[in-house]
């Protein structure tokens, strides 16, 4: 990596650690669901592409007042999620896991041409939550940039919380340890999961609105969340804390990747992904060892 | 004992069957079973592995839907409901193999068993309760579940159970691999859980002696129906009873064939 001054490497380093922040939002998302219904929602990150376009819609084209247009997209994505979960996958209980596989994936395209039909298929920006940059002795930051390592790590630790202090983030945790004997204590399982989804859903909605202001929005964008997957299987697919270090990791290392290998650029995140299971198939911090929330 | 005259003023049936059948994946598991299970007592149902004892079991609380008959709480009809609307209803299913939530401490395990419950004054005393039964798992207290020992996991089971402030419990296999003293400390606590606070028990067991000696009426099932039934005393006087308890072993196609002569569904 030669002619990279110190500023340069910082530079990179948080744009690195940003876009891990959200890689980590959208995985959060795959992973709450993995663990409360051993499915896994290929829709995530058409969920995060949806979240961007509400909010382009609230902000920009109805023009609502930044903060109100913000959490109504999330809000918006919370009932899509919900309701996808109540009335499509719920009725597959029982299915083979692989029927939740492709019907997520062909959710995730029709969502995808949805999106074009409504908004069509052009680029555009959301609106910045914070514009301008920061200055820290030479290295110069976006403040969007610094938002999402912020949000991320109060979201992480605010889901931390919940999951380990509330009753409902408790019984969540209880149903997906174990489903039947949930049902058997008397909570409503069926809710619960809807809920579960609505949850993963809001945390994908809010990765696209933190992204729209740095990235282009698109309905290509969702192709950020395979890099989710990557950095939750690096992980250990099944753990939270796994997911936010694992896509931390891709985040980070992926900008120093592109800049070393700018032929190869976009692949780092699997490379990496290669690269650790190779050493560990397990992921970093397996179910076994730590099956958390 | 069962000193109280069967169809006495006072007594009703709690929960009742009627000509259920139950299919476990294509194999009709339960072939038209009729029992009751009158309140405030305690009713077992006895048989050998395969009996069908855990899919009545199941079918009652709602995991599994029957393919016919009733299925009656009070009157009501609970069959085709989800598990956690008859849990609700004041069923406390504690299935076989403690099913406890292995990655969360007993604490929470025992609270989630009130997750239903607004009544919090009750819910702290009938925690207090369940530690004053079973001390080890005050001194587990913080610890993940997956800690306990089997014996411990059962209590935790049960107790767990007691906090949902149950009207009727399915216990499934409470004694499965746990040793004689321990066997004989929990099914204390099941009848001190029957006689002190009032909860109906519908029992499983494989174990007959230990069943016979803790309930006051009793089933025995094979291959998917009741095949003999009775108050405890006349189940402990069958020739049968004595027979199948003392020597599971023996019990070949021949005895089958006796049992089917024996059986007193219709």
């Amino acid at each position: 990596m030669t002619g990279l001054n110190f500023a340069d490497v910082m530079q990179l380093a948080i744009i690195g650690l940003a876009q891990g922040s959200l890689y980590s939002l959208i995985a959060i998302g795959l992973v709450l669901i993995y663990k409360a219904t051993e499915q896994i929602n290929f829709a995530q990150s058409e969920f995060m592409m949806l979240g961007a376009f509400f909010g382009f819609q609230f902000i920009v084209l109805w023009g609502m007042p930044f903060w109100l247009g913000f959490l109504l997209a999330i809000a918006v994505l919370g009932g899509i999620g919900y309701t996808y979960d109540a009335l499509v996958i719920r009725r597959m209980t029982g299915q083979p896991v692989f029927v939740v596989f492709i019907l997520t994936l062909a959710t995730g395209i029709v969502l995808r041409a949805l999106a074009g039909m409504f908004w069509g298929f052009d680029s555009f920006s959301l609106p910045s939550m914070m514009p301008g940059t920061i200055d820290l002795t030479g290295v110069i930051i976006g403040w969007d940039h610094v938002i999402a390592i912020l949000a991320a790590a109060l979201l992480s630790l605010a889901l931390f919380l919940f999951f380990r202090f509330s009753r409902v983030g408790i019984a969540m945790q209880a149903l997906s340890l174990n489903q039947l004997a949930a049902f058997y204590m008397g909570m409503p399982v069926k809710r619960l999961t809807s809920s579960i989804w609505a949850l993963a859903a809001m945390f994908g909605a809010l990765a696209g609105l933190l992204l729209g202001p740095i990235a282009l929005v698109s309905t290509q964008i969702g192709f950020i969340g395979f890099k989710a997957f990557a950095g939750a299987i690096v992980g250990g697919f099944g753990s939270i804390p796994g997911a936010v270090l694992g896509c931390l990791l891709i985040g980070f290392a992926e900008p120093f990747f592109d800049t070393a290998f700018p032929t190869l650029k976009g692949v780092g995140a699997y490379v990496i992904m290669f690269a650790v299971l190779l050493v560990r198939p397990q992921g970093l911090l397996s179910q076994m060892h730590q099956k958390k929330v | 004992m069962f000193n109280t005259p069967i169809w006495g003023p006072a007594m009703t049936d709690l929960l009742k069957l009627e000509n259920v059948e139950t299919f476990y994946g294509r194999v009709m598991a339960i072939r038209g079973v009729s029992l009751s299970v009158l309140e405030g007592k305690i009713v077992s149902i006895m048989g050998s592995n395969g009996a069908g004892k855990t899919t009545i079991l199941k079918t009652i609380s709602g995991a599994l839907d029957p393919f016919k008959g009733s299925i009656k709480l009070d009157g009501n009809e609970i069959s085709s409901q989800d598990p956690d609307v008859v849990a609700r209803m004041g069923v406390a299913h504690v299935p076989e193999g403690r099913e406890v939530f292995s990655l969360l401490s007993v604490r929470d395990n025992l609270m989630l068993g009130a997750y239903c419950r607004r009544d919090r004054g009750a819910v702290q005393q009938d925690f207090e309760k369940v530690l004053g039964w079973f001390p080890d798992l005050r001194s587990f207290i913080d610890k993940q579940a997956a800690y306990l020992s089997g014996g411990q996991q059962q209590m935790l089971a049960l107790g767990r159970a007691f906090m949902q402030k149950p009207r009727l419990m399915l216990l499934d296999e409470p004694s499965l691999g746990l040793s004689p003293r321990l066997i004989g400390e929990i099914f204390d606590i099941i009848k001190h859980i029957n006689r002190e606070e009032g909860v109906t028990m519908l029992l499983v067991e494989q174990n007959a002696a230990v069943a016979l000696e803790t309930c006051d009426f009793g089933y025995v099932m094979e291959t998917g129906r009741i095949v003999m039934e009775g108050d405890r005393d006349r189940l402990l006087a069958s020739e049968n009873i004595q027979e199948f308890y003392l020597g599971v072993k023996d019990e070949g196609v021949r005895e089958e064939r006796r049992w089917k002569g024996k059986k007193t569904w219709r």
